[in-house]
């Protein structure tokens, strides 16, 4: 079933004369996890509050599950549910309280209530925190309650607005969790902005990359990744210049770089040349200490289309993660 | 229907919120007695008004006062939610903004209401002869204040970005409302530029209604009951419009 469940028309917004989104067309089909991706400022944002009937477009319009966002903008909103990127929860009431509230504004059937937030205070696991107040919950706990309250009214789109932002990587794993399990649960389609490269890779099925307001390249994870196809391979040895000198000299790439003990060689595939590297290594008399394949990411992809790194802050921490990441790759 | 659930839901909220607040009920119920016994006690004996206990005269003039302050202060809450982030919840639901101000608007009301009835037993304590039917006469006028003033709390807070305009509300409205309204002090022997101020202020016509119903014969009315109701009639209607207009703008 390749039914489209959302699509945009030219969707345009400017504030003043800064144009934060700027004609965008796109569809998204039923079923998808759809990932928006982009620097702080990028549009993101923007883009989810019109889809989400809370910003009207300058111009332009789209539809969400057959309802157009400007005319039928209360049918919409029965039809999506959305967990925003700030915490959006009545601290001051307890877990079922709020889901409670959220059942009744969105006209959930009296009579289905109680066992609808039975259930999805069971998916996120908070069942036993059900009478706690909010203002004893963690900041994941939190938004595992909004997520539970974003599923409350089935909605048929899920919008999460950076939803790990800020969470510990314990509770980030979690909330991968369970946007993999609603994706396999119903056909539901989840629409997700981040700007965490690494959560975009493994949780969409199409990502779309955003910058200044407009959409630079949409397709799958892999053949973004591919598109840009280039691994690179470090090896660690005592003697880098001579293993550079040797490994020009056979063509081996022509693209081999020595920072400190490392030397990085750029190929097309990596799997392919690693023997003809070690090789001619071992002819030349080079120990290497050890070697590791790196395959282009999300944040490669990300530079190579945007031209742009993350902000200090955000590389940091990134960093940090990719680098584990590679190295579970490499094994 | 489910904007009537809707409503119900947010009213409950509102409700609740307040029950739940302990130091705010212990205020609701100490601040109005320190008014009567101390504020009261003393005017009483240092600038009385002949033929008049001034506990029983300032007695309507608290309730309403009492009734202001919460009024706005709830009303305010309306920030608080917008600081939180629940009023996103609430602003990206299906239900409507007059719906949203609507629920609102009743539960602050709610809240108001029961800060104005907290008070009542005090009447007993300091001696006013206050009877069942006095109440049950009190009651309909000490609605139709509240929910004009209710409707002004949540107006300024839906023009209000942050916390830093509260003061300003409290200076520019609940204390001019308040000391303009004849709640402590008859109107009938100011000076004229203050009577004319003072007619302006719907809540003058709330504590005449008031003292009308609770003072009996001692009580001479400013206005006759039939201008009280239809002044706080026509001020309730003007700012309930004003408020859904003002709701339905909000982003």
């Amino acid at each position: 079933m390749n039914q489209i469940i959302i699509e945009t028309d030219n969707l345009t917004k400017k504030f003043g004369s800064n144009i934060a989104v700027d004609n965008i067309s796109l569809s998204i089909k039923r079923g998808e996890v759809f990932g928006l991706l982009g620097p702080n400022g990028a549009g993101k944002t923007t883009l989810l509050s019109m889809l989400c009937t809370i910003l009207k477009p300058t111009s332009g319009t789209a539809r969400i599950n057959g309802y157009d966002i400007i005319r039928d903008n209360s049918r919409v909103r029965k039809s999506i549910g959305i967990v925003f990127q700030d915490p959006s929860v009545d601290t001051d009431m307890t877990a079922r309280e709020n889901l409670q509230m959220h059942a009744d504004l969105y006209g959930v059937p009296v009579s289905e209530q109680k066992e609808r937030i039975k259930d999805v205070l069971n998916l996120v696991g908070l069942s036993d925190k059900a009478e706690d107040f909010l203002n004893t919950y963690s900041g994941g706990m939190r938004r595992r309650l909004e997520i539970a309250r974003g599923l409350l009214h089935y909605p048929r789109v899920l919008f999460l607005d950076e939803p790990t932002i800020g969470l510990d990587p314990r509770s980030r794993e979690h909330i991968w969790d369970y946007i993999r399990m609603l994706r396999k649960r119903e056909d539901m389609t989840v629409i997700l902005t981040t700007h965490y490269m690494e959560e975009a890779d493994r949780l969409c099925d199409r990502i779309a990359i955003i910058d200044r307001g407009k959409i630079i390249i949409l397709d799958k994870p892999d053949v973004l990744k591919g598109g840009i196809g280039k691994d690179t391979v470090i090896l660690i040895t005592d003697e880098p210049d001579k293993l550079q000198t040797i490994l020009t000299g056979e063509n081996i790439s022509g693209d081999i770089r020595i920072s400190g003990r490392e030397v990085k060689v750029e190929v097309s595939h990596a799997n392919l040349l690693l023997p003809k590297i070690m090789e001619s290594a071992i002819k030349a008399g080079i120990r290497i200490e050890s070697v590791t394949i790196s395959n282009p990411d999300m944040n490669d992809v990300f530079i190579h289309y945007t031209g742009k790194n993350l902000s200090d802050d955000e590389t940091r921490e990134r960093t940090g993660r990719v680098a584990m990441m590679k190295r579970r790759r490499a094994r | 229907m489910s904007e009537i659930r809707g409503i119900y839901t947010l009213w409950l909220r509102e409700v609740k919120k307040f029950l739940r607040e302990k130091p705010r009920l212990i205020n609701a119920f100490c601040q109005p007695l320190i008014w009567l016994f101390i504020f009261g006690t003393g005017m009483r004996f240092s600038a009385g008004i002949p033929g008049i206990n001034y506990q029983e005269f300032i007695f309507p003039g608290l309730i309403t006062q009492a009734m202001l302050f919460t009024a706005m202060f709830m009303g305010i809450s309306v920030i608080w939610d917008r600081e939180f982030g629940f009023m996103k919840e609430i602003l990206v639901s299906p239900i409507s903004r007059p719906s949203i101000f609507l629920g609102k608007m009743i539960g602050v009301s709610t809240d108001v209401m029961i800060q104005g009835i907290i008070i009542f037993p005090f009447a007993l304590l300091i001696g006013i002869p206050l009877n069942f039917f006095m109440v049950i006469k009190a009651l309909p006028i000490m609605l139709l204040v509240t929910f004009g003033l209710v409707c002004i709390g949540l107006i300024f807070a839906s023009l209000m970005k942050s916390f830093e305009g509260f003061g300003l509300i409290q200076t520019f409205i609940n204390l001019p409302m308040f000391f303009l309204s004849g709640a402590l002090f008859p109107l009938s022997q100011v000076p004229e530029w203050l009577q004319v101020v003072s007619y302006a202020n719907p809540l003058t016509y709330g504590v005449d209604a008031l003292r009308t119903v609770m003072m009996g014969e001692s009580w001479v009315q400013l206005f006759p009951m039939e201008l009280d109701l239809a002044v706080l009639i026509g001020f309730d209607i003007l700012m309930f419009a004003i408020g859904t207009a003002a709701f339905s703008r909000i982003e």
